[in-house]
C-alpha cells in the first residue's frame, strides 16, 4: 500500500484553530453585544410563550391551522397534537424549544432575505453563493456546535447561532429562485413604464417570488426545529435536552414522549406553514 | 385609414439615425473592420459577432400608425426594445420628441419611459397579482399618482378598452383577448405621446385577433395615438398600418404605405410576402376590373346592340345614356327575343337591378355584391361614368387563386 505522504499534509486545523484565538481575543466584546441583543430577544419570546396560558395558545394554533389549511378540523387536530405534548408533561419544554426556533427563524430571515435578493440580481454573487450553501447543509451539523460555544458559551444563544448557520440556505436559496423565476415579460413590461429597481422589487419581484420564500421559510423553520434539538448538546433547554437527558440514563419511555413531542410540534409548525404557502401560489396561478 | 388626421407638419415624433444592434464581446471591432456590409453569416463566422439591427434609420410622423414588419430574427423585436433602451442599442441616435434617448442617464431614461412611451406586449405582461383596475393604473402609480386620481383615469381605458365591470377580476380569471385588453388599457391610460406594441395580437386565436385589430382600428380614429406596431402577419400590417416598415435580416428594406408595399414590391423577399397576402383585402375594383366594351347607347336599336354584342363575343353588354352614365345591362339573348318580335326599341329588354361599385372597394366588399347578382358589377368613376366592369367569376378566381395556400384564417375569405 501507497501510504499519503505526510510531508503533504497541511496545518489547516491549526490554521483555523490560531483564526478563532485571534477572534475570541480581538472580537470578544462584537460577540458578546451580539450574544446580549440575541439573548434579550430570546427572553421576552420564551418568558411570552411561558406566560401565555396553555389554553390560550391551542386556541392560537387551532386558529391559525383552520386558516391556513382551510377545513376547520384541521384546526382541531392540530391543537390535539399539541395537547397531547401538554400531556406528556412536555409543555413548558416544547415552549423553550419553540423560543429557540422562532428567534432562530426570525435572525434567519434577517440575513437570508437581503442576501437572496442580492444573489438573484447578481450572477457572480450566486456563483459564489451556491457552493457556500451547499457546503453549510452538506457539513454535518454537530460541528457548527463548536464555533457558537467558543463564541457565545453555553446556553441558548450559541444554540440560535448555530441554528442560523444551519437553517438560513433555504431562504436564502428560494428567495434567489422565486424573484428569478418571476416571468421576464412582467419584469420588462415593468421596466417598460419605467419602473425604477425598488419599484420593481416591491411591487413585482417580491410579491410574485412570494409562494416561493413561504416554501423556503418552511424549510428553514423544519431545519430550525431539527437543529435545535441537536444544539441541547450545549445547554439549550428543552424537549432536545429531555431526549438527551433519557440517552444517558437510558430511559426508553421518556426518551418516546420527548421524541414524540418533537414530531408533533414538527407536524404542527410544518403543516401551518405550508398551509399558508399554498395558498399563496393558488392564488397567483 | 382614411378618418385619420393627415400628419402633423412638425416634423417626426420619432427619428433613427444609422442604428446598429450587434450582440457579442467587443462589436465596436466591427465598425473598424472592412466586415461592416458582409452578410451576417459571414460576419458571425469572422467574428462570433451577431447582428441584431443593422444601419436603421425611419422616421414616424404624429399620429399615424407605423408598423415594423418582418419574419422572426428579422430584427422588429430588438428594434422596438431599442427605441426606449429595453435594449442599448450598439450605434446610432433615437430622436423621441425632440430628446435624444441614447444619450440620457438612467434616471432621465426611467423619467422619460414614465411619461412618454407605452407598450403593449406580445405575452401581455400583466401583473398576476394585481386587479385589472390596478393593472390599468400601474404606470400611473409608477408615477406616484394619488389613488384615488389614477383609478378614475384607470377605469376610463377599461372602459375605452369594453372591460367595464370586470375591474375587480385578477388577469388569471380572464381570456386572452380580455388580457390584452388590460395592457391595451395601461397604455392608454398612461396617456404616452407613443405607444409601441409589440406582436400585441399573435398569441391570440384568429378570430378574436381580427375582432382586436377592427377595435383598434376603431380606437385610433377616435384617439389619433401614435403607434409603431410589429407584427410579422403582412394581413395585419396592411390592415391597421398607415405606413409599414419591411424588415429582413436587421435592415428595414422598404418603408411605405400599404398601397405602395403591395403594389410595388421592392424585393423578393416583400413579393414572397405579397403573394401571400389575402388579395381579397389589397386588390380593388379599379385593378381587377375589364374593359367595358362593348357599350350600348339607350337610343340605339336591338339590330345594332346585336350586332356590337356579337362581334365582342360577350353574352351582354352596358346601356348607356347621354351623360356615358350606366343605365342597365343588356343580354344577347334579350336583343335575340328584340329582332324576332321586330321590335325596334330595345328599353323594354333593359335589366336595370344590376349591382355598382366604385373603383377603390377591396374585393373582400365587392363578395356580397357578386352574390347578389347573376349579373357583372359595373364599376362607376367619380362623375357617374362608367369605368368598366367585373366578372362574378372574376371575384372568385382572385380570391381562391392566391388565397388558398397557406392561409390559416379561413374566415377572412
Amino acid at each position: 500500500m501507497l501510504e499519503f505522504p505526510k510531508k503533504l499534509y497541511i496545518p489547516l486545523e491549526k490554521w483555523i484553530d490560531a483564526f478563532m484565538d485571534w477572534v475570541l481575543t480581538n472580537m470578544a466584546g462584537i460577540f458578546d453585544a451580539i450574544g446580549g441583543f440575541i439573548l434579550k430577544i430570546l427572553v421576552i419570546i420564551e418568558q411570552t410563550l411561558l406566560w401565555l396560558p396553555w389554553p390560550v395558545i391551542l386556541l392560537v394554533i387551532a386558529a391559525a391551522a383552520w386558516r391556513s389549511m382551510g377545513k376547520w378540523w384541521h384546526g382541531v387536530i392540530m391543537a390535539g397534537l399539541m395537547f397531547l405534548v401538554g400531556v406528556f408533561g412536555f409543555w413548558d419544554d416544547s415552549m423553550r424549544t419553540l423560543a429557540v426556533v422562532i428567534a432562530s427563524v426570525g435572525v434567519s430571515l434577517f440575513i437570508g432575505f437581503p442576501s437572496g435578493i442580492l444573489m438573484a440580481r447578481n450572477d457572480r454573487f450566486e456563483a459564489f453563493l451556491q457552493p457556500v450553501l451547499d457546503g453549510m447543509q452538506t457539513m454535518p451539523s454537530f460541528v457548527y456546535l463548536i464555533p457558537a460555544m467558543m463564541l457565545f458559551g453555553l446556553g441558548k444563544v450559541p444554540a440560535v447561532f448555530a441554528t442560523v448557520i444551519y437553517a438560513v440556505p433555504p431562504v436564502i436559496r428560494l428567495t434567489n429562485v422565486g424573484i428569478r423565476g418571476v416571468p421576464e415579460s412582467v419584469v420588462e413590461a415593468a421596466r417598460s413604464y419605467g419602473a425604477s429597481d425598488r419599484q420593481l422589487l416591491f411591487d413585482v419581484q417580491l410579491p410574485l417570488a412570494f409562494p416561493s420564500i413561504m416554501v423556503g421559510i418552511n424549510q428553514t423553520t423544519m431545519m430550525a426545529l431539527a437543529m435545535v434539538v441537536i444544539a441541547s448538546m450545549i445547554g439549550a433547554r428543552g424537549l432536545g435536552l429531555e431526549v438527551l437527558k433519557a440517552i444517558n440514563r437510558i430511559e426508553v419511555g421518556h426518551g418516546f414522549t420527548a421524541g414524540a413531542s418533537i414530531v408533533f410540534l414538527a407536524i404542527v409548525i410544518d403543516r401551518i406553514s405550508s398551509g399558508f404557502a399554498r395558498k399563496q401560489q393558488k392564488h397567483l396561478s | 385609414m382614411e378618418t385619420m388626421d393627415p400628419p402633423s407638419s412638425e416634423g417626426p415624433i420619432l427619428e433613427a439615425r444609422g442604428l446598429w444592434k450587434i450582440f457579442g464581446d467587443n462589436p465596436e471591432q466591427l465598425f473598424q473592420s472592412d466586415l461592416k456590409d458582409e452578410s451576417k453569416e459571414k460576419i458571425q463566422e469572422e467574428t462570433g459577432l451577431v447582428i441584431g439591427l443593422r444601419d436603421i434609420s425611419f422616421e414616424v410622423q404624429k399620429g399615424e400608425i407605423f408598423v415594423l414588419m418582418g419574419l422572426s430574427g428579422s430584427g422588429k423585436s430588438t428594434l422596438i426594445r431599442n427605441l426606449i433602451r429595453l435594449v442599448d442599442p450598439t450605434a446610432g441616435e433615437i430622436y423621441i420628441s425632440g430628446k435624444e434617448i441614447c444619450a440620457m442617464s438612467g434616471k432621465e431614461l426611467m423619467a422619460f419611459r414614465r411619461r412618454s412611451t407605452a407598450m403593449v406586449f406580445q405575452a401581455f405582461g400583466l401583473l398576476p397579482h394585481y386587479s385589472v383596475l390596478d393593472n390599468a393604473a400601474y404606470a400611473l402609480k409608477i408615477r406616484g399618482m394619488p389613488e384615488a386620481e389614477r383609478n378614475k383615469i384607470a377605469m376610463e381605458a377599461i372602459k375605452t378598452v369594453g372591460l367595464e365591470g370586470w375591474e375587480g377580476y385578477f388577469p388569471s380569471s380572464l381570456s386572452g383577448g380580455m388580457q390584452q385588453r388590460v395592457g391595451i388599457a395601461r397604455a392608454l391610460a398612461a396617456d404616452p405621446d407613443i405607444m409601441l406594441l409589440d406582436e400585441p395580437f399573435s398569441g391570440l386565436d384568429p378570430l378574436i385577433r381580427r375582432q382586436m385589430q377592427d377595435e383598434l382600428i376603431q380606437l385610433q380614429s377616435e384617439l389619433h395615438k401614435t403607434m409603431i406596431f410589429v407584427t410579422h402577419d403582412l394581413q395585419e400590417a396592411l390592415k391597421i398600418a398607415d405606413r409599414i416598415a419591411i424588415m429582413q435580416d436587421g435592415r428595414i428594406i422598404q418603408v411605405g404605405t400599404p398601397e405602395e408595399i403591395i403594389s410595388n414590391p421592392a424585393s423578393d423577399y416583400v413579393q414572397e410576402f405579397v403573394q401571400d397576402a389575402y388579395p381579397a383585402t389589397v386588390l380593388t375594383a379599379g385593378t381587377i376590373m375589364e374593359d367595358p366594351e362593348p357599350v350600348v347607347y339607350a337610343w340605339q336599336g336591338p339590330r345594332v346592340a346585336h350586332a356590337l354584342i356579337h362581334r365582342s363575343k360577350r353574352e351582354f353588354a352596358f346601356v348607356l345614356d347621354k351623360h356615358h352614365k350606366a343605365t342597365g345591362v343588356l343580354t344577347h339573348a334579350a336583343v335575340n327575343t328584340l329582332i324576332k318580335e321586330s321590335r325596334e326599341d330595345i328599353s323594354s329588354a333593359i335589366i336595370t337591378n344590376f349591382e355598382t361599385c366604385t373603383p377603390d372597394m377591396t374585393v373582400e366588399e365587392l363578395f356580397p355584391l357578386a352574390t347578389a347578382s347573376p349579373f357583372p358589377i359595373a364599376v362607376i368613376e367619380e362623375g357617374g361614368r362608367l369605368a368598366g366592369y367585373i366578372r362574378n367569376t372574376t371575384i372568385i378566381e382572385s380570391m381562391i387563386q392566391n388565397g388558398a395556400e397557406g392561409e390559416e384564417d379561413p374566415h377572412d375569405a
